[in-house]
This record gives structure tokens, C-alpha cells and sequence, in this order.
């Protein structure tokens, strides 16, 4: 498998054209380093809103404004993170993020994985219309959905939990879809040696797919990190208690409740937004895989 | 090319094959489809059916028939503004993200080895949580944030982003294609990386310009992503909340109010679950219809052979 993404990783270097061909080499004009400067250029401008949240996190709050388009204030405040962590039940908060979007991300995993093995191997009736119908939620707006599932958590009691903030979310079509389609694409011959072999179903999906298919099972659980991670509306409408509060909604809630004090604001955001950085920084090919993968949804 | 044994294989055992899997597929189905029934399905048929009824959250529902929607359609002023609001956000993101999304990705490509670096540097908005991107946009366009403290370097004294309502919209807007870019760009990118090269190679010896094998060869080429990408985008853009929630609150007047966040206040401001429910069916209905129609136009707008 990894051998494979090196290889598929190859193949997409050397289709790009400006590494690859010694002609197109001796074509590059001056052309292309005004090209380079300007993608800088863009970059750092596009990039902007990020070191600016950094530079405020680190001013005074009486300078936040006062210094206009300077990113030194008089001096790096660093006790807005402190202001930040301390104001709200903040490493609560922090907590709750890492504790939702770690159990909604093995949770959508696994049924992601369950299903996609059914979809893409087993023989039953309707297996495809039931595929389709599946398949459709794609495209539906999960804002449809919030009254109703508001209604259902508040009768069983689970308004301001943990779990109200989890499972609703984990049963969508994405993870399924992407393992299927990959699924799809490998032989059924090693399921097959495994069963005259005498394995079992739960063997062969656990000593034959599971690592097989690790790759998109790894899209999945980032992919749906990020969504548990980042999510507003769904928190907004079931969390009540700071202390139950994921990251997005304890911004929010920290910018209503203190007037906004924009240092500690930004100190705060700056944390949340550090580790989809890190997980950008770290899994880049991954991601950009599994954005890509998506994308051939249509074909 | 694996397809073809594994159909074979299928049909050799076809009678007995069928009854084994259907136990061991309902095992292994049953927690995707459960949750798919209780969380997906349910919700779904609820929320129609909520929609008929004076439902507030303590007390007890009334049946009200049609109500809920004759007054969405017919007496309701904000409804039909805040649809305006969010048609005018859909078609204004949209267009603004895909050509700028086509042109930078183009760009990207051309940049060899640097390209997969920015790319990815464009991405990063579309993982760091919203909130915190929004809250950061509404401390740049404050009165005195620092857009117009640049602005005030060149003499130019800065509108009220956030509080003019000529201007609120167009905010919004601009922020959310920065937020959304990045994913267009990366699907984008990967289709221009499976055009072939020898292909363009063959439309530059047959004599084509730049230009003319950007629209011929490259653009034809890229359908499919397009395709993907518009359908997405436009269906992301009709779910716009947080952005009018958190830079403007709806504001100034209801000029940036938008379907999802009038839902949202109608729901849980105004105790008014029925016709929140009914404004999330007018959503669903919108966004079933724009995606069907795109789909029946793709045979029509997407080029699928290679």
C-alpha cells in the first residue's frame, strides 16, 4: 500500500510539466520568477488573517486597535494566553474538543468501515438501490435536520452532553462512499485465499481488509476530525454550559459574554486553530488525497 | 480489470452465496444503517412533519395544516429577503470561488514544484474551525481594525465593513471564498494533474495557443471536477451561517440574515420549532432541486470521455 502511494505519487509528479521535461526546462523565462514572486505575494496575503490573530493574541488590549496596521504593540503581552485559558474553564473546553472529535472520528470510522465492506463485497437484495438512497444524504443539508434532533436529545434528556455533540453526526455517507470506491478497486482474491483457508468473516476483515485499506480509513478519521472539530451550529444549539462547550462555541461565547476583549479572544483562537494546522502540516498528502478522491465522486 | 473475474466469480455461485451474505451483510450493516434510519431518515420525516404543527419547545404542539408555510409564503416579509439574501450570497460565493479557484489552481499547476506547497497553504482556512476564522475577519474589518488602518497609509479614510449595509454582504462574501477556496483549488488541482501532458503537447504542435488549448483541451478536460466542485459549492453556499452569525448578526437591518440563521432564530430565539422547521423543508426543497437540475444538465455540460 505504501509502495502503491509512492508509485500514484510519482505518477503525479512526473505528469507535472515543469519537473519533468528537460525541453521545458530551457524554456524557463524571466516570466517564471515573476510568477514565483507573485504566488508569494498572494500567499502572504492570503495568509494574512492567521498572523494577524497571532500578532493581536500577543498585544496589550489597549493597544489592540491603537497600533493600527503595526503588528508590534509596546510590548508581547503573553498573559492574554493565560487571560485566554483562565477567563472560561478554557482546558475544559480544549478537552471537550479533543474528547468529541477523537470518539466522533473512531466512531464514524468504524461504521464507515462496516458498511463500506458490505456495500462493496457482500451479495443481499437491494444492495444497490439501498446504496443509493444512502448515498443521496450526500447532498443533504445537515441544517435540515437540527429541530427534530434538537426535540430527540432534549426527550432523552441529553441536552448538554457529550454524546448529543457525537453520535447524531457520526452515520453519513462520506466515509462508507470513500472506502467502498477504494474497496472496489483491489482484487477479491486475498479474501478469497483467506477463506479457503478457513478464516472467518470477522478474521478476513481484520487480518485482511483492515490493512488494506488503511490509507482511506485514515481520510475518514482526519476528515472527520476536522468536521467534529470545527463544528458551530450543532454545539450552538445543544450546549448550553461552558463546561460542556466544544472550542468554536467557547469563542463565540467568550466574545458575548466579556464584551470582546480581543487579545485573550485571539489568544484563544490562535489555540484552536493550532492543531488543524499541525494535522495540515502533518498529513498534507493524505488530505489532499482524500479532498482529491472526493472530487472524483462524480465520475 | 478486476471487475471482470469478480463478476464471474459471483455468478458461478450465485444461489449460495446470496443467503450467506444476507446474514453476515445485516450484521455488518446494522450500525451504519441504524444510524442512518434514527439520525438521517427520522429527522427528516419529523421535520415535515413538525413543520405542520405550533410547536414550541415546552408546551404542547397544536396542529396548525399549512399554516406554517402559507405564512412563510405569503406573511411573512423577512422570509422572502432573507431567501434574496442568501440566493444573491449563493450566486456571488459560487461564481467568485470557482473562477478564482480555476485560476489560481492553473496558476498553482504551472509553478511546478512550488504549486503542491501553496496549494496546500490555500487549504488551511478550510480545516481551522470557521469561528476562529470569522473572529479574526470581524477584528480586520472593524471601523478602526487594521483594513482601514492600511487604507488610512494611502490617505483613503475605510467604509464600515461590517455595519454599512451597502457593504456587510459583500463582506461576508469575500470572506467565505477565502474560507472555501482551498478545497475547490486542491479538487481542481488534481484534475489538471490527470490531463496528460502528451495531449497538450499534441494541441501546441497542432498550432493551438495558450488560450485556445485552455478552453479546448484543458477546460473540456477538467469538466468532471468542475462539475463536482459547483454542485458542492453551491450546496455549501445555501448552508451559509456562521459567517452572518458571528461578523454581522443578520445585520445591519436583516440585510445579511440568511435562511439557515433565520431557521436557527426561529428555532431557538423565538421558540418557534414549527416554522423553523418548515424553513429548513423551503432549504431542503431549494437545494434538492438546484442539485437535480445541475444533474440532469451533466451529460449535456460535462465531457466524461478520455
Amino acid at each position: 500500500m505504501t509502495t502503491e502511494t509512492m508509485a500514484k505519487s510519482a505518477a503525479a509528479n512526473s505528469s507535472d510539466p515543469n519537473r519533468k521535461a528537460p525541453a521545458n526546462r530551457k524554456k524557463k523565462r524571466p516570466g517564471t520568477y515573476v510568477s514565483r514572486v507573485a504566488i508569494i505575494l498572494a500567499g502572504l496575503i492570503f495568509f494574512f488573517p492567521f498572523i494577524w490573530m497571532v500578532a493581536t493574541s500577543l498585544k496589550p488590549t489597549s493597544e489592540v486597535f491603537s497600533t493600527g496596521s503595526s503588528f508590534l504593540a509596546s510590548r508581547v503581552e503573553w498573559s492574554n494566553y493565560v487571560t485566554a485559558w483562565t477567563a472560561i474553564p478554557f482546558a475544559q473546553v480544549v478537552a471537550n474538543s479533543f474528547l468529541v472529535s477523537i470518539a466522533g472520528a473512531a466512531l464514524t470510522t468504524l461504521v464507515s468501515l462496516l458498511s463500506a465492506y458490505a456495500f462493496a463485497r457482500l451479495q443481499f437484495k437491494h444492495r444497490d438501490k439501498l446504496f443509493l438512497v444512502f448515498l443521496g444524504t450526500l447532498v443533504l443539508p445537515q441544517e435540515v435536520l437540527v429541530i427534530p434532533l434538537y426535540i430527540m436529545m432534549n426527550k432523552l434528556d441529553l441536552v448538554n452532553s457529550l454524546p448529543a455533540l457525537i453520535v447524531p453526526f457520526a452515520f453519513g455517507a462520506f466515509g462508507a462512499f470513500l472506502i467502498r470506491q477504494f474497496l472496489l478497486s483491489l482484487p477479491v482474491e486475498f479474501e478469497e485465499a483467506a477463506r479457503i483457508d478457513g478464516a472467518g468473516s470477522v478474521r478476513i476483515l481484520w487480518s485482511v481488509i483492515l490493512p488494506l485499506v488503511r490509507a482511506p480509513l485514515a481520510v475518514v478519521a482526519v476528515f472527520s476530525f476536522i468536521d467534529y472539530w470545527s463544528s458551530f451550529l450543532w454545539p450552538l444549539i445543544v450546549i448550553n454550559d461552558v463546561s460542556r462547550a466544544t472550542i468554536p462555541l467557547g469563542l463565540s461565547m467568550f466574545s458575548g459574554e466579556r464584551g470582546t476583549d480581543w487579545g485573550p479572544l485571539m489568544a484563544a483562537a490562535t489555540t484552536a486553530v493550532i492543531p488543524s494546522l499541525l494535522i495540515v502540516i502533518l498529513l498534507q498528502r493524505q488530505l489532499v488525497k482524500g479532498v482529491s478522491m472526493g472530487g472524483f465522486g462524480g465520475r | 480489470m478486476t471487475a471482470l473475474p469478480t463478476l464471474a466469480v459471483k455468478n458461478a455461485k450465485k444461489p449460495a452465496r446470496v443467503t450467506g451474505h444476507g446474514k453476515l451483510a445485516a450484521v455488518y450493516l446494522a450500525p451504519g444503517m441504524l444510524g442512518f434510519l434514527i439520525f438521517i431518515v427520522v429527522p427528516l420525516v419529523a421535520s415535515l412533519v413538525i413543520s405542520l404543527f405550533d410547536w414550541p419547545l415546552f408546551g404542547a404542539p397544536k396542529f396548525v395544516g399549512l399554516d406554517n408555510y402559507v405564512r412563510m409564503l405569503s406573511g411573512d416579509p423577512v422570509f422572502w429577503t432573507v431567501l434574496g439574501n442568501t440566493l444573491f450570497f449563493a450566486v456571488c460565493y459560487t461564481v467568485l470561488n470557482l473562477v478564482l479557484a480555476l485560476a489560481l489552481s492553473t496558476w498553482l499547476h504551472s509553478l511546478g514544484g512550488w504549486g503542491p506547497f501553496f496549494r496546500v497553504l490555500f487549504f488551511i482556512p478550510v480545516v481551522t474551525p470557521m469561528v476562529a476564522n470569522a473572529l479574526v475577519w470581524r477584528l480586520m474589518l472593524t471601523d478602526d481594525g487594521v483594513v482601514n488602518s492600511f487604507l488610512a497609509n494611502f490617505g483613503i479614510h475605510g467604509p464600515s465593513w461590517l455595519s454599512d449595509s451597502q457593504l456587510a454582504m459583500g463582506s461576508l462574501i469575500v470572506m467565505s471564498v477565502w474560507q472555501g477556496i482551498g478545497y475547490n483549488i486542491i479538487v481542481l488541482g488534481a484534475g489538471l494533474n490527470g490531463i496528460s501532458p502528451n495531449l497538450l503537447e499534441a494541441a501546441r504542435i497542432d498550432g493551438a495557443g495558450a488560450l485556445q488549448r485552455f478552453f479546448r483541451v484543458v477546460l473540456p478536460m477538467l469538466s468532471p471536477s468542475l462539475f463536482f466542485c459547483t454542485v458542492m459549492t453551491i450546496i455549501g453556499s445555501f448552508k451559509v451561517f456562521t459567517q452572518p452569525y458571528l461578523l454581522t448578526l443578520g445585520g445591519p437591518g436583516e440585510s445579511t440574515n440568511t435562511i439557515v440563521l433565520y431557521l436557527y432564530r426561529n428555532g431557538f430565539s423565538f421558540d418557534k420549532l414549527g416554522y423553523a422547521s418548515a424553513l429548513a423543508w423551503a432549504l431542503f426543497v431549494i437545494v434538492m432541486l438546484i442539485t437535480a437540475l445541475q444533474f440532469s444538465q451533466q451529460k449535456r455540460l460535462v465531457n466524461y470521455d478520455n
